[in-house]
């Protein structure tokens, strides 16, 4: 069912409004002090303030950066190896059984040894986005490969295209539907995790945001920095989403993807 | 002999361990230029003798020569055109068409303007900006077979391309395909199951049966070019065909004057 973008936009204004409503009549009952329950004024206000003062834009630059950073090189690193663990069934056999292991450790259990191995700064929560980033797309990318249809490794052969202009010619375009959605997961996971991370070891960035305005015991800012957190990762998905539409429609495939 | 099949099998071992034979001691000569049809229903080892011919299997016993040379692997002289188009999809058309041109001529736009040549070659000038999905299921043929003649081969392989069209459609296509077969005097070898386009299409029909595949019968088709599909004697060959496969009823009734 589609519905119409101006029905779409009501649902969503409804949806807040009613949420934002409930907020403000807890905080009407008066039974939680505003420490710890801040009001919606109060944190509209803290963004206010936020933005005014500037700090929002270099804390979003900056996690920005990191962000883009920690997930464009896990995207080409994942989809390099995932590219040749793909077409070589021998090797990935053994690699397998590693990624396995590693897949569902927590980046951030990584933390202790990235300090150790990278010190502080920037590059502790690249590092993290890098390992949130990597697993998904490495995966994609090797189920993607062994899901390219025989039809193109044909062509390939009939027509002469050999190594490696037949890897980046013909398995990465045709595997690349496959891999679009393991780049989509990422994106989603890679921003749970550049916030973690930022948390734990950053000086700046909207997980420091929120760190430092714990500090100061300032509930409303953070509670601003977790909406604008929740903002703007919705803002990329969005635009993942946009450039997956961009190409479904050209090629007149279905990438599916996430939501 | 320009193309030489002699003594050829295929095997399959199947998953529960069982043999099955596609395709069992086939013998065939086919001569430069000519347009030969794989007529037969499913089963009958048509595409694998295709395949072999295209270097994409190998042989379980015997051989494919081609002006004396062993078939083994593929190659651009022999270009297969598959019945689902085997277009790349995040190509636009004159790219597709460019493919086989890569590796042969370095120049771009020496390569694109042997691209376009073929893509009016078959009618597609005003598409050639257009993505596969784009386009119809006949467009998309014909940019398979501007992409197979861009890179002049002298042998095309036709894996049932006209199975996926319409009737109306089909029927403009083998015309079409008749067409560039003329032009460029290529070696054709067509697979179908469709008796009165392999009546249409053929200098010679090679009718093949199923278990094991075999090729039961070879029938010349004697007609001038361009064939009339409702004329006495394109019926009268396709009545040959249809009685070779026994799919004519024999007739008991009893006459009287």
């Amino acid at each position: 069912m589609r519905m119409g973008i101006f029905r779409k936009t009501a649902v969503v204004v409804v949806s807040l409004s009613l949420l934002i409503g409930v907020w403000e009549l807890v905080v009407l009952t008066g039974r939680f002090a505003p420490s710890l329950l801040p009001s919606p004024a109060k944190v509209a206000a803290g963004i206010g303030d936020l933005i005014s003062d500037g700090s929002l834009i270099s804390h979003l630059g900056v996690s920005l950066a990191r962000f883009a950073t920690g997930y464009f090189s896990a995207s080409v690193i994942g989809m390099l190896l995932g590219l040749l663990f793909g077409c070589y069934k021998r090797i990935w056999a053994f690699i397998d059984p590693i990624v396995q292991v590693l897949r569902p450790v927590s980046p951030i259990a990584w933390f202790p040894f990235i300090v150790l191995w990278f010190g502080i700064g920037d590059v502790p929560a690249i590092v993290i986005i890098f390992i949130a980033a990597f697993y998904p797309v490495l995966l994609s990318t090797v189920s993607g490969v062994r899901k390219v249809d025989a039809i193109y490794l044909k062509v390939a052969d009939n027509f002469d295209v050999r190594q490696p202009k037949r890897l980046f010619k013909i398995i990465l375009p045709a595997a690349f539907p496959f891999i679009a959605n393991g780049l989509h997961m990422a994106l989603g996971s890679a921003w749970v995790f550049l916030v973690a991370g930022e948390m734990v070891g950053a000086q700046s960035g909207l997980g420091y945001l929120i760190i430092d305005a714990r500090n100061s015991l300032r509930s409303d800012l953070v509670l601003a920095g977790i909406i604008l957190i929740g903002v703007s990762g919705l803002l990329l998905d969005r635009l993942i989403r946009l450039l997956e539409n961009g190409i479904e429609k050209q090629w007149g495939v279905s990438l599916g993807g996430g939501t | 002999m320009y193309i030489k099949i002699e003594g050829l099998s295929r095997t399959y071992v199947l998953n529960n361990g069982h043999k099955s034979v596609a395709l069992e001691k086939v013998d065939l000569e086919i001569q430069q230029g000519e347009f030969i049809c794989l007529l037969g229903p499913s089963g009958c080892g048509k595409s694998t003798l295709l395949n072999m011919i295209a270097g994409f299997e190998k042989p379980s016993t015997g051989s494919v020569n081609i002006k004396g040379e062993l078939v083994d692997k593929p190659s651009v002289d022999r270009i297969t055109i598959f019945q689902n188009y085997g277009l790349l999809p995040w190509r636009t058309v004159v790219k597709n068409v460019e493919l086989g041109l890569e590796a042969k001529i370095p120049d771009k736009r020496k390569r694109r303007e042997i691209a376009e040549e073929y893509i009016r070659l078959v009618g597609l000038s005003d598409y050639k900006k257009h993505h596969p999905a784009q386009l119809s299921g006949g467009m998309q043929q014909r940019v398979a077979l501007a992409r197979a003649l861009a890179v002049d081969p002298e042998i095309l392989l036709m894996d049932e391309p006209l199975g996926a069209l319409d009737a109306m459609t089909r029927m403009n296509m083998q015309e079409e395909i008749e067409r560039l077969w003329l032009e460029k005097q290529k070696t054709i070898i067509f697979v179908t199951h469709d008796i009165e386009e392999a009546v249409f299409l053929a200098d010679r029909i090679v009718m093949m049966t199923p278990g094991p595949g075999r090729i039961k019968s070879i029938i010349d088709v004697p007609l001038a070019r361009k064939r009339d599909r409702t004329s006495p004697d394109f019926l009268k060959i396709r009545d040959q065909v249809f009685a070779g496969f026994e799919l004519k009823g024999v007739d008991h009734t009893e006459y009287y004057l």
